[in-house]
This record gives structure tokens, sequence and C-alpha cells, in this order.
């Protein structure tokens, strides 16, 4: 049997009915499992249920039902062992900001029940990694945002833990820090066997990272599978047609929707986006029948299907639709 | 709990108020300006049947020396709050920490605070004219009832913190609170001139506990039973609230 550092079965979760607002079901039976040493990509559009999802599995809520384990333990009757054995970096910062970056992570290291001795040893290094070596004497306040971000993800490392989650942690990076993080978590991972479960809403960084990807929508896994077998699973290509003008009135849509051997398109601004059965002989018959109409275009490019079109087969919506949304 | 986490907890947020110099000056002004302002205000009612010979500043003190400590933890939970705005509240409940020493620790660097407003209030009676017979042990009472005020009114507002979440509703309940729980008390008026129901009310205000022990043990001849029966009921009355706020932390994580 493969071990697996995380298994999550059948989760479901109702927030309860507020003022003017009906309970919600922010988890409807969702089963997921990641073996030792993977790093899982969760994607998911706003609300879909992730960090619900991450909160459940770091035993900071619980489950109505389902079951979940966390290295090897119960997340409900073993609440202590899963928290020893876990590091926790959720969505919004979790440093104190009137502490110093030094102070906060000395803190969480003796929490875990580092001496001093061991936890500013720790935290010394942490801070070298992340590139805050020099910044840790002053109080987190003072930080930058992505600095701040740096500092969260080094206090989900200070105890050593075997399963790290990772609530969309690189919101805020630039894309150099955002590249480090990577980095440093595929080392984490390869070199020392981390298991780790990340949300994200960047498609690249899904694809880079994760070995596993599982894509999650109103409360549920839609999809689950590498980021490879999810992109092959998909037949056909996808065609993007860049006009002058938006297509207001839908016309342009209606129009490429009749042709022959094309499926689901999608609008976003000046851009139409259709998956069809062969690039080679979809693009002539699209820029025909544009021609025939006298509308202008920019441009028609083909490509073979992306972690975009993935997500927009398995969530109905456009990955950068559903971000703008929100 | 544990007695680490506690002293870790407590660590933390004494340092935190440390660097805080405008929040210590406004914790330290605010209870001397209602001693001199309220020993202006009421200065006549030392004329009224009641006080004795003793001046009406002497009697004040020990009130005042209580209403701060009410007053001040009322802020305490504002600190969960901010912890609850971030992500510190949600990363320290999936870490091993103890719920108890995660209260208790904060509730520590809170009554430490109450300990040198009391000092300080006293200090300012004092050069006001304030003087009592009562010998070391009635300014020690009077200083652990006052500590027992702040760690029990703070962790009532620690759990309202932790049910509500929101800053306002803390700050409008905790003043809800504590207005009539300092006019409804022997804090500025003795009871022999207060209307009848209010000392009523007062017989279940454990802030009229805390003020009656405070000044009978620093009065010449102490009702001694008085003192240490009003003190019992103040040690059990923070005894458990604290153990029921501490079980906030559970509601709170099921609203997560
Ligand atoms: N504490 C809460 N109380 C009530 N409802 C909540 C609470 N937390 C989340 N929800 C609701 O549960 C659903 C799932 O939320 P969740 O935070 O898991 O989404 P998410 O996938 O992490 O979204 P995002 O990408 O925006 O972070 C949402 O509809 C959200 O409004
Ligand atoms: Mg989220």
């Amino acid at each position: 049997m493969a071990t697996h550092a995380l298994e999550a079965v059948d989760l479901v979760k109702t927030y309860p009915a507020g003022r003017k607002k009906p309970p919600l079901r922010a988890l409807d039976g969702l089963t997921v499992s990641v073996p030792e040493g993977v790093v899982l990509g969760l994607l998911g559009p706003n609300g879909a249920g992730k960090s619900t999802t991450v909160k459940i599995l770091t035993t900071l809520s619980r489950a109505d039902s389902g079951t979940a384990r966390v290295a090897g333990y119960d997340v409900v009757r073993e609440q202590d062992r899963v928290r020893r054995a876990i590091g926790y970096v959720p969505q919004k910062s979790s440093s104190d900001p009137m502490a110093t970056g030094l102070e906060n992570l000395v803190l969480s290291g003796r929490i875990f029940g580092l001496s001093r001795q061991d936890a500013t040893g720790r935290a010394t290094e942490l801070l070298e990694r992340f590139g805050l070596a020099e910044h840790g004497g002053r109080a987190v306040k003072t930080y930058s945002g992505g600095m701040q971000r740096k500092l969260d993800v080094a206090l989900g490392l200070v105890h050593q833990p075997r399963v790290l989650f990772l609530d969309e942690p690189t919101t805020g990076l630039d894309p150099e820090a955002r590249a480090d993080l990577w980095n440093e978590v595929l080392r984490l991972s390869g070199q020392e066997g981390l298991t780790v479960l990340l949300t994200t809403h960047y498609l690249e960084e899904a694809d880079r990272l994760a070995g596993q990807l599982a894509i999650v929508d109103h409360g549920k896994i839609v999809a689950e599978g590498t980021p490879e077998s999810l992109k092959s699973a998909l037949r056909g290509d996808s065609v993007q047609v860049e006009l002058v003008d938006p297509d207001t009135d839908g016309s342009v849509r209606v129009l490429l929707r009749q042709l022959p051997g094309v499926g689901e398109i999608v609008v976003e601004g000046n851009t139409l986006r259709a998956r069809v059965d062969r690039g080679a002989t979809a693009v002539p018959a699209v820029l025909g029948v544009l021609e025939d109409k006298a509308i202008p275009v920019v441009a028609v490019t083909v490509s073979r299907p992306s972690l975009d079109d993935v997500y927009l087969q398995h969530t109905g919506r456009s990955f950068r639709v559903a971000e703008e949304a929100a | 709990m544990s007695v680490a986490h506690t002293g870790l907890v407590f660590g933390r947020w004494t340092r935190a108020s440390y660097r805080q110099p405008a929040l210590i000056a406004f914790t330290l002004i605010q209870p001397a300006i209602w001693l001199l302002l309220f020993g202006q205000l009421f200065q006549g009612v030392v004329r009224i049947p009641g006080f004795g010979d003793s001046s009406y500043i002497a009697f004040l003190t020990p009130g005042i020396v209580m209403m701060t400590a009410l007053m001040t933890s009322g802020w305490s939970g504002t600190a969960f709050i901010q912890d609850m705005e971030r992500g510190v509240m949600d990363r320290l409940l999936a870490s091993p920490v103890s719920r108890g020493g995660l209260m208790a620790g904060q509730l520590l660097s809170n009554a430490s605070t109450t300990l040198i407003q009391t000092i300080l209030v006293f200090a300012i009676g004092f050069a006001a004219g304030a003087r009592y017979d009562g010998g070391a042990g009635g300014y020690l009472i009077t200083i652990v009832a006052s500590m027992l005020i702040g760690t029990a009114f703070g962790s009532l507002s620690n759990a309202v913190a932790l049910l509500t979440r929101q800053q306002e509703a803390l700050i409008g309940i905790s003043q809800f609170v504590s207005l009539p729980l300092t006019f409804m008390s022997s804090i500025m008026i003795d009871p022999a001139v207060a209307p009848h129901w209010v000392n009523v009310a007062a017989r279940y205000n454990p802030v009229d506990w805390a003020t009656i022990a405070a000044r009978q043990s620093l009065a010449a001849s102490p009702d001694w039973s008085s003192v240490w029966r009003h003190s019992a009921y103040l040690l059990a009355f923070t005894l458990i609230v604290g153990w029921l706020s501490t079980r906030a932390f559970r509601t709170y994580q099921r609203s997560v």
C-alpha cells in the first residue's frame, strides 16, 4: 500500500445561517489524498472550498462528517499529534506585527517545544534562507507585504513539519520572490520528503510545483491527476481569436459556434477562446468566416491544451474570468 | 494548562505593550484623571452622613483602583481580535499551544498592567491627601483584588472577542457592562446614602466585592470576615469565568 501523508474522505462542512444568509455548504463530499513527499496543488475559483479544506485538515476547523488523516493521525481523535506533525500557513498573514521577525519565529519554535537556543538557531537559519536575515530584528509591521508573506512561510517551517499546508502562499509576491519560494518548496519536497498541500490561484504555479493537481468547485473535487495527465485528457486544441473590437452583441461567438468541430467558447474582452477538435482545420475555417463578414482580426493562434483549458473544462469558467469576477 | 506556554504567551504580550508608549501613557493618565475629577466632583459628599471623619479622597481611591482595573480589562479582547483579523489566531490554534496558556498568558500580561495602575492610583491618592490606618496587608489585598478584577473581566472580554470576532461588538458590550457595574457599587457613593436598589444590585457585583474587600482591609480596624468572604467570592468568580472563556476557543474554532 502506498503511504498517504494525507487522506480525506467525504468531507462535508456547512457554515450555519447568519442574518439574511442561508446556511452554506462549503464542502460537499470532498475526497482527496496525497502520497508522501508529493506537492498537491488545490485549484479552484473563489469560494470553492480550498481554505475550508485546509482548515479541517490542520485541525483548526472540524468537518460535519467525513474523516481525514494527516501524517497517519486522525484529525479529530488525534488532534495533538496532527498539530505536532504539520505546518500551517494561513491565507491571511499570520505573523505578530508588534514583534520582530526573529521573535515571531523563536516564539513559534518554542511553542513546539524547542529550547530557546535551538529555536533561535532555527529562526536564524530560516531568516537567512528566506532572504530576511537583515530584517530579523525589525518589527514585522514595518515589513513589506512580500516580506511578511515570506515570514509566514518560514513560520510554518520552524518545527520541521512532515506535512506543510500553504494557503495561497505566493499572493503578493513579486515574480522573483515567487520563483524563490517555488524552489524552496521543490527542495523541501524533493530532498527532505516534505508533503505539501498548496492552494493557489496561479496556474503557472500549479504547473511548476504540483506533482498532483486537484480542481475544487462547489466543495467537491471535480478533476484530479498530474498536470500532464489532466491536459492530455482533454481532446483537441484551443484556438484564440483576438478581435479589433469587442464582440459586444455576441454575433462573432454565434458565427464561430456554427462551424463544424468547434466546442465551447469563452469571451474575455476582445478575445474569444474556443475548444476545437483539430487546430489545423479549424483555423482556416475561422479566418474564412471572419473575412466573409469583414470582421477585423488582430491575431488568431492555436495551442495545445493548457491548464487553463483544463480549468475551463471542469469548472465551466475560464481561469482568468473567474479571477476577474472575484 | 501548560506553564511553559503561559510564560511564552505572557512574554509576547508584555513585549508588545512596552512597544506602545502612547498606550501606556493613556492607561496611566486615565485613572489619574478619574481620581482627581471624581474627587473634586463629589467632594461635597463628604459632609453627608456615612463618611465618618475620613476624607472623601481616601474613600474614593480604592474604588478608582477597581474601576480602573475594570475599564482597562474591557479592552483586553482587542488583542485577540487583532490576532483573528490576521491569521495569527488560526495559526496558533492549529499548533499544539495550550488553550489555557493562550488565555492565561494574555491575562497575566493584562494583570501586570493593572498592578502598575493600582500603584499609580495609590500614589496619586496619597499625594491628594488619602491616608490609611491599615498596614501593608491592606495594600496587598487591594492589589490582589484589583488584579483579580482585571483577570476576570479581561477573560470575559477575551471570550466576547472569540464569540463576536468584531472590535465594535466587543467595545459596545464592554462599555454596556462596565458602566452599570461601576455605578451600581460603592465605588463612589457610600452604601449608607445610596438608594436601596443600588445596594441590592451591588451585592451581586464582583466589582463591589473587590471594593469592599479593599476598603475594609485598608481601614483602621478591618472586619476581616467581610474581607475574606468578599475575596473568596471574587476568586471563585475569576476562576469560573476564566475556565468558561477558555472554552470559547472551541466556539471560535467551530465558526472558522
Ligand atoms: N467562517 C466562515 N463563515 C461562514 N462562511 C464561510 C466561512 N469561511 C468560508 N465560508 C464560505 O465557505 C465557502 C468556501 O470558502 P473557502 O474560504 O473555503 O473558499 P476558497 O476556495 O478558499 O476561496 P478563495 O479562493 O477566495 O480563498 C465560501 O462560500 C465562503 O463564503
Ligand atoms: Mg481561500
